[in-house]
């Protein structure tokens, strides 16, 4: 079989698990409500009362459910599976474990970037204009694809209780927020808190849904775009080499 | 034997955890076609062999090989069903969405995997239950379901990891029916079980592991007939019996009470007749029943694995 063929049989094969996860994991109301009221809150306590203006409140928003919402489920979905024994039965099936976790990510992907089209919604009928509706999609889309892929690093450690998986994603997803410039746009933030702010991916998605909805983006769209790509490699590398070590353990 | 005639191939294969050695260094290879129980106590080692080969877990030495593929590897797991050991269907779907994800995760096409999942279900006893969610599904249900799922992909091999463990008895029979004619169409069976009257009734051959290293292998009758040194007598009488005194009589060499009845094992069966005929009479005890039963696979297993002399 060459290898065309094989990774094309791969890739269908990896669509079979993602939409196995979302019919399983995904497509529940408590699950999609939870994916929107628990960012709009969080974000609701911190702009109230402090007149901002929608379009200075939007990229924050969407930036927050975009990456609540695609690495809400994904860190759960592979102790969950190992718990409730089906995991096994997948890997006994013809597919390679990178053809798993691929799956596993697709489905958080398709399922962030599918709950985004609330805030645009929100920011639309706020009257907000969006200068690049095309670059402003594809945003999204690789910027959910990256949120997925760290969410699926979060499942990475070798344990079968999905509480103590979403302890651990819990303790990384809420610096993350308060670190890329949600709440406050990078221009205004202090130098070290400008350098904290580039570690994270979601602050360079934020930095061009401001710069596409407030004209106010802190730099420039490409460096944007090169970093989530660059994290999005990083992490699918990271989740791969770690689920090989650990997957093994989990059975 | 040769290369096209084997359907599984192992070679000195090791598995060690964390300085216990599950399997150790073990060799046998499978014919095609062939019904190939692999029996041992709990612990011996049976579950990690077979997820080696099914390609679940590596091994730290050793080769195994399934139908001339590397264990482990897209083809070995292209013609292989597998019904792991205490494994289970996506409740939350229902049976039918089980067996269609796993006919998409093998590559068949949807016409034909409907065809077959038609037909499947049906001999499972599950048509009537198709679209009903696997969480309302019974125990016994649940595992004919997945048997299904292993079989969607119209296997060349089978590895059935406890299939019938803590089933009904209907469900149970099912299943071995299904076990015995899959394998009268051709299919090679690996069955891992610590059911002796299954292996008994099922295979053609069995192998016993114990403690990582396989005991024997041979088929179920000829593996009983070389452990007869546990042939026993099975007795019951009128009134219960001190197992004490039943264990002084001569030419006894274990006694178990089983229900109401005694067995004692000896290697002399016709002299213990006469010398139990003797104890009732002494006893004032009528005997209700009187058999000399010749040695059970169990027997076979049970001495081979106390023991672990090297059959092989």
């Amino acid at each position: 079989m060459s290898d065309l063929v094989e990774f094309r049989q791969q890739f269908w094969r990896s669509l079979a698990v993602a939409r196995k996860d979302i019919r399983i994991y995904y497509a529940k109301g408590p699950v999609i409500i939870y994916g929107v009221l628990m960012p709009v809150f969080l974000f609701l306590a911190f702009t109230i009362g402090r007149s901002l203006p929608a379009e200075s409140m939007i990229p924050g928003l969407l930036g927050m459910i975009l990456f609540f919402t695609a690495t809400a489920v994904s860190p759960i979905v592979v102790p969950w599976e190992a718990q409730a024994r089906t995991l096994e039965r997948l890997m006994a099936a013809p597919v390679k474990l990178e053809t798993i976790i691929f799956g596993d990510v697709l489905a958080s992907f398709i399922f962030g970037a599918g709950i985004s089209a609330v805030p645009i919604i929100i920011g639309l009928t706020l009257g907000i204009t969006i200068a690049s509706p095309g670059i402003l999609v594809l945003a999204i889309v690789l910027a959910a694809f990256c949120f997925a892929a760290l969410g699926n690093v979060f499942s990475t450690p070798p344990t079968n209780t999905p509480a103590t998986v979403n302890m651990i994603a819990a303790g990384v997803r809420l610096p993350i927020v308060f670190m890329s410039g949600v709440f406050i746009p990078l221009d205004e933030l202090p130098a070290w808190g400008q350098n904290i702010a580039y570690a994270s991916p979601l602050t360079y998605f934020i930095d061009i849904a401001r710069n596409l909805m407030d004209g106010q983006g802190h730099l420039p769209l490409v460096i944007d775009f090169l970093a989530i790509v660059g994290f999005t490699v990083v992490f699918l590398i990271i989740a791969m080499k770690l689920h090989h070590r650990t997957m093994p353990r989990r059975i | 034997m040769s290369v096209n005639d084997k359907a599984i191939e192992v070679r000195n294969l090791t598995k060690r955890y964390d300085g216990l050695t599950a399997v150790d260094n073990i060799c046998f290879e499978v014919r095609k076609g062939e019904l190939f129980g692999f029996l041992g106590p709990n612990g011996a080692g049976k579950t990690t062999t077979v997820r080696i080969i099914t390609g679940v877990i590596k091994a730290d030495d050793g080769t195994a090989l399934v139908m001339g593929s590397r264990a482990g590897s897209l083809k070995a797991k292209q013609v292989a069903g597998v019904v792991p050991e205490m494994a289970n269907a996506y409740n939350d779907l229902s049976g039918w969405k089980n067996l269609l994800l796993m006919a998409e995760l093998y590559g068949i096409a949807s016409g034909e995997a409907k065809e077959r999942g038609e037909v499947l279900l049906k001999d499972l006893g599950l048509l009537e239950r198709k679209d009903g969610l696997v969480k309302t599904y019974s125990k016994g249900m649940k595992q004919r379901l997945i048997l299904g799922m292993a079989l969607i992909s119209d296997p060349q091999i089978l590895f059935l990891d406890e299939p019938t463990s803590g089933l009904d008895v209907q469900s149970t029979r099912l299943i071995k029916s299904l076990i015995k004619s899959l394998n009268d169409k051709g299919k090679t069976v690996f069955l891992t079980t610590h059911d002796m009257d299954e292996a008994n009734q099922l295979c053609d051959r069995v192998a016993i592991i114990n403690k990582g290293k396989i005991v024997a292998i041979d088929a179920p009758e000829r593996l009983r007939i070389a452990t007869s040194g546990r042939r026993s007598v099975e007795v019951s009488f009128t009134d219960s019996v001190s197992v004490n005194n039943l264990a002084r009589l001569p030419s006894v060499n274990e006694v178990q009470k089983i229900g109401d009845k005694y067995r004692l094992y000896t290697d002399a069966p016709g002299d213990l007749v006469v010398t139990l005929v003797n104890f009732s009479a002494s006893n004032k005890l009528k005997i209700i029943s009187l058999n000399i039963l010749a040695p059970s696979l169990e027997d076979a297993f049970v001495a081979l694995t106390e023991k672990e002399h090297g059959y092989v």
